[in-house]
């Protein structure tokens, strides 16, 4: 998919948190994936190296997060896991499911160093 | 962990330490953020426009000649009396599509995406400053063909439509779930084909797409030389006159306040 645009719109909204909070460095990213997003786990990794230069990010630690996939049954109202391909309801079979986890692609957190005291020099 | 050097200490776990190092404060910040809100947010703008005019937005995906502009060729000499329609056509070069489409005397526009796969809302809402809606029934805005990245883009649409021809395979659904996913409709395209394609089952197919947990109806469409389109033009004169909701929503998360 567009991993490259995908984390050009995480580095955006990254440097506005840093910023927010008068960060000097942006020391760890989390971002959580669902294997039915659209975006491709280590190729996101892999667009981060390029997407990461020159910015805020440059030197922080991307961690990824692969979810699963929950379904819930509207027939029997079980909630089990189940596949990209096979959002069958574990217990009854049944084929009328919600997914409940496995779309997501989303900045869970960031860890920041921040100044101790006021009048340390903010990030830019 | 090293004792003596200290190298696996980092500011966030300096605390649990105990070491006295002047390491410096660390803030972990809980987001939640989804990453495509940008787009969703253009797309919901879209949407809300769509909706000011009365215009029913459909979404059309497959892959490259799946057949895609002749349905929407066809669809425009059986409803053009009594329906007002435009197109908005998504292609990567040439206004081929858009031309076709003009010389049946409806408004069509031609988004050229250059490299880019699919559409946006930002490309959409782009090309509506140059389409007036006042008047229009229905708006086809016909993708890049493409089975994998316009899945993952809102642009405002009230429902997805997804192409699957019978030259393609039965086993599409299985190959491509999150385009099969999102589609409200899909259309078996060239089904007049289906006679002389020996290994392509539709109940397979059919069997496929139930596994992706949605009651997606398949309506069977042949667009060329004796143009079968019953089904098709009943489904979307049942969306014309059914009220604006969206079928399937993208599912966002909370996001948390920062």
């Amino acid at each position: 998919m567009h991993e490259l645009s995908v984390c050009q719109a995480l580095i955006d909204e990254v440097a506005r948190i840093a910023t927010r909070h008068d960060a000097r460095a942006v020391e760890r990213i989390t971002v959580e994936v669902g294997p039915l997003s659209g975006v491709e786990p280590e190729l996101l990794a892999r667009a981060f190296e390029i997407a990461r230069l020159g910015t805020c990010t440059a030197r922080a630690e991307l961690s990824i997060t692969l979810l699963g996939i929950t379904v819930r049954c509207s027939d029997c109202g079980a909630v089990s896991p189940a596949q990209p391909n096979r959002l069958l309801c574990a217990a009854c079979g049944g084929y009328r499911t919600k997914v409940v986890e496995g779309t997501e692609l989303r900045l869970r957190a960031v860890e920041l160093e921040v100044p101790e005291a006021a009048g340390a020099a903010p990030l830019h | 962990m090293c004792d003596t050097c200290g190298c696996t200490i980092t500011s966030g776990n300096a605390h649990l330490a105990g070491v006295n190092r002047a390491v410096p404060p660390a803030t972990n910040v809980e987001v939640l953020k989804d990453l495509l809100a940008a787009n969703d947010r253009v797309a919901q703008h879209n949407r809300e426009h769509f909706d000011e005019h009365g215009v029913l937005a459909i979404n059309l995906m497959s892959s490259p000649g799946a057949g895609k502009t002749t349905l929407l060729e066809a669809t425009i000499l059986a409803l053009r009396d009594r329906y007002r329609i435009a197109v908005i056509e998504g292609d990567l070069e040439t206004d081929r599509d858009a031309a076709r489409i003009r010389a049946h005397g409806v408004p069509a526009l031609q988004i050229t995406t250059g490299t880019a796969c699919h559409l946006d809302a930002h490309l959409v809402h782009q090309a509506l400053h140059d389409l007036p809606l006042a008047g229009l029934d229905l708006l086809f805005i016909e993708n890049v063909g493409n089975l994998v990245c316009p899945a993952s883009f809102d642009l405002g649409q009230h429902r997805n439509v997804v192409l699957l021809c019978s030259t393609e395979g039965d086993d599409k659904p299985a190959k491509y779930p999150v385009m099969f996913r999102a589609a409200d409709l899909v259309v078996l395209s060239k089904a007049d084909l289906l006679g002389v394609l020996e290994d392509f089952d539709p109940l397979r197919a059919e069997a496929a797409l139930r596994a992706l947990g949605r009651e997606t109806p398949v309506i069977r469409t042949a667009a060329r030389r004796s143009p079968a389109l019953d089904d098709w033009l009943e489904w979307l004169e049942r969306q014309l006159s059914a009220p604006r909701a969206i079928a399937q929503p993208r599912p966002l998360p909370a996001t948390a306040a920062v």
